[in-house]
């Protein structure tokens, strides 16, 4: 059982999906109820998880026995423990949320946010990039549905957008893919990585190129700046619960981009291209989206710009690829993921309690339970801004620190600009919500239990990530520290062999391939 | 044999960008196919082209890469889902929004030239 507990974080959502989807006709309670359970367990066991890898074991889970690097294998480091666990935290707020009524506006809300659960852990875990992509279909086929979710002329038009934009980075997906296979013969990532490193002339061009095609398209994922003109949109028109998910769905391309950066082009020609790419390309995510906050009519695309510029500062902290940026960065992750998603549920809240004003930042009726959005919506502008009680300022601060030389020059203006823009922005906007405000009250729209609970678990991160500051930095230290040595990865997945007699073995093929293409 | 498949999978994909960057979601439906396509095909030749070699080892002298026409049907299963998900959504989008461009704003008489 404890070797496969590493397979239960993609069996646990796709069973539940399957009994969500097929019990089509039980009550809305207990769907809700099952799919909260079923949320809870992956928690569980995505904390299990945390533990085993927090020990700096890497374990490795060969699907259907199949050895690497011809089979499939999962792939349990601390990066990928992170990664669950956050988004079974996030998705365990959301589906709370959810439950208290957004699930009912159209069909089979429950069964789709599992198969997304499902979609995103297997993307967090697996060790084959095809795989990777089978897994980023998963998880965007459920997020075509769930973006729709409830229907409505607004949500229609953004997703469109949405689904052409990704089916296209689907196909330059692919044609990296083809490329990289085609240079390499072998689709383990670190069976990929340790050929890489041995490559030079040709080959090494070839998988340059392919290293930067899929860079293009991890960052059409987590929104990097000539690709992000979609996520505004997109996410403002999203139902509340759906939006505070996709705060993930950003991170995963984060994550693909830190997993192939680390274990495949570490100390390839491809690595000094990608980098420089990230970095400039993320100041300017952070520069254009603090305008875009600031420019904002309504709080919704405001917190989507707000997404925007943590895109920008995770990947310019990337793209620096020290131990002290990366551990910066993995400490703000968590952080700015729930505040993000948490800001979306707060929206709802304000919006549902506005009437027709909703959540556009103007001046409307007084709202019904001021003292108690004010109070939520404080603490998360708090969070977000990045002052100093919570977790937000000290990450920030690590990576301000972690900057060296002239990158400091760039950073440091950027990234304190872009707190100031947000400060001013949201300060605004709280201004509006909660003081100009004419006389007499909508009644309707009174938070609910469910809402509530949903919002405060996620929010209760921000102080916890600051009280437990150490032992979580400490983590995303040891994170970073073994994201720099794949070759502990190579080693413990592949065994001493050299390359070469891997290719030996595999000659007929890979002969053939050479003497074909080239 | 490698230069009629460069160019039937380059065609191809200039036709699919060509075609996805129209106004009208038909058009963008098409180019996506043909993108599709190219993708696959481009998918197969990552292998090698070979004549006469089956993928299974003891068929033929020299068997080929079985690992490409695995990553195809893949793909073509991906994208055909994918392609059928797009056409009910842009004949929803028709409807909900009155207009066939994707941007939704244009009325009938659509891609006149301003």
């Amino acid at each position: 059982m404890n070797q496969h507990l590493i397979s239960l974080p993609i069996l646990l959502p796709m069973f539940g999906a399957l009994v969500l989807l097929l019990s089509g006709k039980a009550s809305d309670r207990s769907h809700r109820r099952l799919s909260i359970a079923f949320t809870v367990l992956l928690a569980i066991v995505t904390l299990l998880l945390l533990q085993r890898a927090a020990g700096g074991e890497l374990t490795f889970y060969a699907l259907g026995n199949w050895q690497p690097p011809f089979g499939i294998v999962l792939m349990l480091d601390r990066l990928s423990a992170l990664m669950l666990s956050l988004t079974a935290v996030l998705a365990l707020g959301c589906v709370i949320f959810a439950s208290a009524g957004d699930d009912v506006r159209g069909s089979n809300f429950h069964g789709l946010f599992q198969l997304q659960l499902m979609g995103l852990n297997g993307a967090f875990l697996t060790g084959d990039i095809f795989n990777l992509f089978v897994f980023f279909e998963i998880t965007l086929l459920a997020s075509y549905a769930l973006l729709m979710h409830g229907g409505g002329k607004e949500r229609v038009g953004a997703g469109l957008h949405y689904v052409i934009l990704n089916v296209a980075g689907s196909a330059l997906f692919l044609i990296a893919l083809g490329v990289l296979y085609g240079a390499t013969g072998t689709l383990n990532m670190a069976d990929m990585g340790r050929r890489v490193a041995t490559m030079s002339g040709d080959q090494a061009a070839l998988v340059t190129a392919g290293a930067l095609l899929l860079i293009v398209v991890f960052s059409l994922k987590a929104a990097l700046l000539p690709l992000y003109f979609w996520l505004p949109r997109t996410y403002s028109s999203a139902p509340a619960p759906v939006a505070a998910l996709f705060a993930i769905m950003t991170k995963l391309g984060l994550y693909a981009i830190l997993r192939v950066n680390s274990l495949i082009f570490a100390d390839s020609d491809a690595e000094s291209a990608i980098q420089g790419w990230l970095w400039w390309s993320g100041l300017a995510t952070i520069l254009l989206a603090a305008i875009g906050v600031l420019a904002a009519r309504d709080l919704r695309p405001l917190v989507a710009y707000l997404v925007l510029v943590s895109v920008g500062t995770l990947l310019a902290a990337a793209s620096l690829s020290t131990t002290a940026a990366t551990t910066a960065l993995l400490y703000y992750l968590p952080h700015t993921t729930l505040i993000c998603g948490v800001l979306f549920l707060i929206a709802e809240l304000i919006g549902q309690q506005r009437g027709k004003a909703g959540t556009r930042l103007v001046r409307a009726r007084r709202l019904h339970q001021r003292y108690l959005l004010g109070g939520l919506f404080l603490a998360a502008a708090v969070g977000v801004v990045g002052l100093p009680p919570l977790a937000g300022s000290l990450a920030k601060l690590l990576l301000m620190q972690a900057a060296e030389g002239s990158a400091r020059l760039w950073l440091w203006p950027l990234l304190l600009l872009a707190g100031l823009s947000a400060l001013i922005a949201m300060s605004r906007a709280g201004s509006v919500f909660f003081w100009a405000s004419y006389k007499g009250e909508v009644a309707a729209g009174k938070v609910t239990r469910p809402q509530l609970v949903g919002v405060v678990w996620l929010l209760a991160s921000a102080p916890l990530l600051v009280v437990f500051a150490g032992p979580i930095s400490h983590y995303s230290q040891a994170t970073a520290e073994q994201l720099a040595m794949p070759q502990v990865v190579i080693q413990q997945l592949l065994g001493d062999e050299p390359t070469r007699d891997l290719v030996q073995s595999r000659q007929p093929f890979h002969d053939q391939t050479q003497g074909d293409t080239l | 044999m490698e230069a009629l498949f460069a160019l039937v999978v380059g065609v191809l994909t200039a036709s699919g960008i060509y075609l996805l960057l129209r106004g009208r979601t038909f058009p963008v439906i098409v180019g996506l196919a043909l993108l599709g396509y190219a993708v696959n095909l481009f998918l197969f030749s990552t292998g090698g082209l070979n004549t006469h070699a089956a993928a299974v080892i003891g068929e033929s002298i020299t068997p080929t890469d079985p690992l490409p026409q695995a990553l195809v049907l893949t793909a073509i299963v991906i994208g055909f889902s994918m392609t059928a998900f797009v056409v009910i959504l842009a004949i929803r989008a028709r409807s909900d929004l009155g207009s066939d461009h994707v941007d939704g704003q244009q009325g009938e008489d659509g891609d006149a030239p301003r």
